[in-house]
């Protein structure tokens, strides 16, 4: 095995035990610490395919922005002394078929693209910073400026929400 | 078959360099409590400690040793592990940005070529960004854990303190590597020693970063998260012995490490000034040179390390809401207006001053 071979499996084990930690543990707040940890892998993943772009925009954005929200709301609903499981027959089945329904979707798609499999090399720059503006700004323009359109009107509608609510206190 | 393939001289260069690194910034950090009471004893016409040694020079010193003595008190409701984790995560985000900062250009020993950097990825500046918004957790675990409504309270203002001023500090940093066009803090660091230094392209841009480099760091007067007289001791109300110690220590490494980053960025970070390099380097040799370059950037760190002390003992603390409309209402505008001005001169200088 090469090193980014022992590197691989490794965070790919952390990654997968990082998943199981985030379903498994009934404090949300551990919840939320296993979901960084699975971040962090999967960026580690990033780093290995060489995209390091990629990999810290994952950790800042991630890892550093939405997971503080998450854990935020957590520690102020406090939701540690009793966490609430649900009992109700119907949503398990609705949560397990919807799962199942996931994974076959992603097995299809993985099974295929085995096909092809094209390895990255690390003298490609693929995923370098340069590389991924220039296929960004030239390929991909129109998709790229719908996406910030599409995040300008979230942000938009994020205020009108805040706005809303004030008044009615008020 | 390799099972790993290890440079063992770079292997070396690099253990040898974080050590270095890591033991510089914890030594200059423990230096900084006492230049601050120092700092603070000036300005108060005080005479600052002066028992521990000539000068009072022990004391820091004594303050760990003090600290390392006292007695660990774990609450006995708080999750022990994250009670624990909380000023280890802190201390270790600190520490983490000297990683990338280039301390002076390079050594010449064992016919061997050593930067003096640890790591000169090109992605420098957003790693530094994603370290510094992994920092809010130490903050954030810490307080949460200590079961203690002032600690969360102090938990959540920090946490939505450096939330805030993390925004208006990314947008300067895009009017910075648009004039740059490079992420490496090494390549910046060569093209200001080539032409002039960033703060006179980006005079605004360095005001709203010092501004939200005081943010991050949770210095006075954004220091709500502490704010003694509202929250007992803030979010770290609870720790006792070396665990506040981490707390109290990190502050001050994320001080020195964040001088650091504002000096690489806008003040030429080892450029010596008025002095041309290459003359200077035939004269004293490349390891001279380097050594020079360090203590230089050593001196413009130390002026940063000055101004975050006076500061503290100048500006009253900022009261929550206008520490809220200072960060949205005027620096995060005030940032995307020079975000636009830089990027519309750009566009100009490319056209040559054609509209």
């Amino acid at each position: 095995m090469t090193t980014t071979q022992i590197l691989f499996w490794l965070l790919s084990a952390l990654a997968i035990v990082g998943a199981i930690g985030v379903i498994s543990c009934k404090n949300p707040i551990y919840g939320v610490l296993w979901l960084i940890i699975v971040f962090f892998a999967i960026s580690g993943h990033y780093v290995l395919m060489n995209a390091q772009f990629l990999a810290i925009v994952n950790i800042i954005v991630y890892a550093g922005a939405i997971m503080v929200l998450f854990t935020f709301v957590v520690m102020f609903i406090n939701l540690n002394e009793h966490p609430e499981i649900p009992k109700n027959i119907y949503v398990k089945a609705a949560g397990i078929i919807a799962g199942l329904c996931l994974l076959i979707v992603l097995v299809a798609a993985l099974s295929r693209a085995s096909e092809n499999n094209t390895q990255l090399r690390i003298d490609t720059g693929v995923g370098l910073i340069k590389n991924l503006g220039r296929t960004l700004f030239n390929d991909y323009v129109v998709p790229f400026e719908i996406s910030s359109v599409l995040f300008l009107s979230a942000m938009v509608g994020a205020v009108i929400i805040g706005k809303k609510e004030k008044q009615q206190t008020v | 078959m390799h099972l790993l393939v290890i440079n063992w001289a770079m292997f070396t260069e690099k253990l040898v360099l974080i050590i270095l690194v890591v033991s510089g910034s914890l030594v200059i950090a423990m230096y900084s409590t006492y230049a601050e009471r120092k700092v603070a004893a000036i300005i108060q016409d005080r005479r600052g400690p002066n028992r521990a040694g000539p000068f009072g020079i022990l004391q820091p010193l004594a303050d760990g040793l003090k600290l390392f003595f006292k007695e660990e008190i774990i609450p006995k409701f708080s999750s022990k592990f994250l009670f624990i984790l909380g000023p280890s995560i802190a201390m270790l985000t600190a520490i983490m940005i000297g990683a990338v900062i280039p301390w002076g250009n390079k050594f010449h020993i064992f016919n061997r070529d050593v930067p003096l950097q640890i790591a000169d990825v090109n992605i420098g500046i957003l790693y530094i960004f994603g370290i510094v918004s992994l920092g809010v957790y130490g903050i954030m675990i810490g307080g949460w854990a200590s079961n203690n409504k002032f600690s969360l309270l102090g938990a959540m203002r920090a946490a939505s303190q450096i939330i805030s001023y993390e925004l208006a500090m990314g947008i300067t940093l895009i009017a910075l590597l648009m004039l740059t066009g490079t992420l490496s803090l090494k390549t910046m660091v060569g093209q200001q020693m080539d032409h002039l230094w960033n703060i006179f392209k980006q005079p605004l841009g360095f005001l709203i970063f010092l501004i939200c480099a005081f943010a991050e760091t949770n210095r006075t007067p954004f220091d709500l998260a502490e704010a003694e007289n509202e929250l007992i001791g803030g979010y770290h109300s609870e720790y006792s012995s070396m665990k506040l110690g981490f707390y109290l220590f990190a502050e001050y490494v994320n001080m020195f490490l964040s001088s650091a980053v504002m000096v690489t960025l806008f003040f030429g970070g080892y450029d010596i000034p008025f002095i041309n390099d290459v003359t200077f380097i035939d004269k004293i040799g490349t390891n001279w040179m380097a050594v020079f370059q360090g203590f230089i950037f050593f001196m413009k760190i130390l002026c940063f390390l000055f101004l975050f002390m006076w500061v503290r003992w100048t500006i009253p603390r900022f009261r929550y809401d206008q520490l809220m409309n200072l960060g949205w209402k005027v620096l995060l505008p005030l940032a995307l207006f020079n975000m636009l001005v830089t990027g519309a001169i750009i566009l100009l200088h490319q056209n040559h001053w054609h509209f």
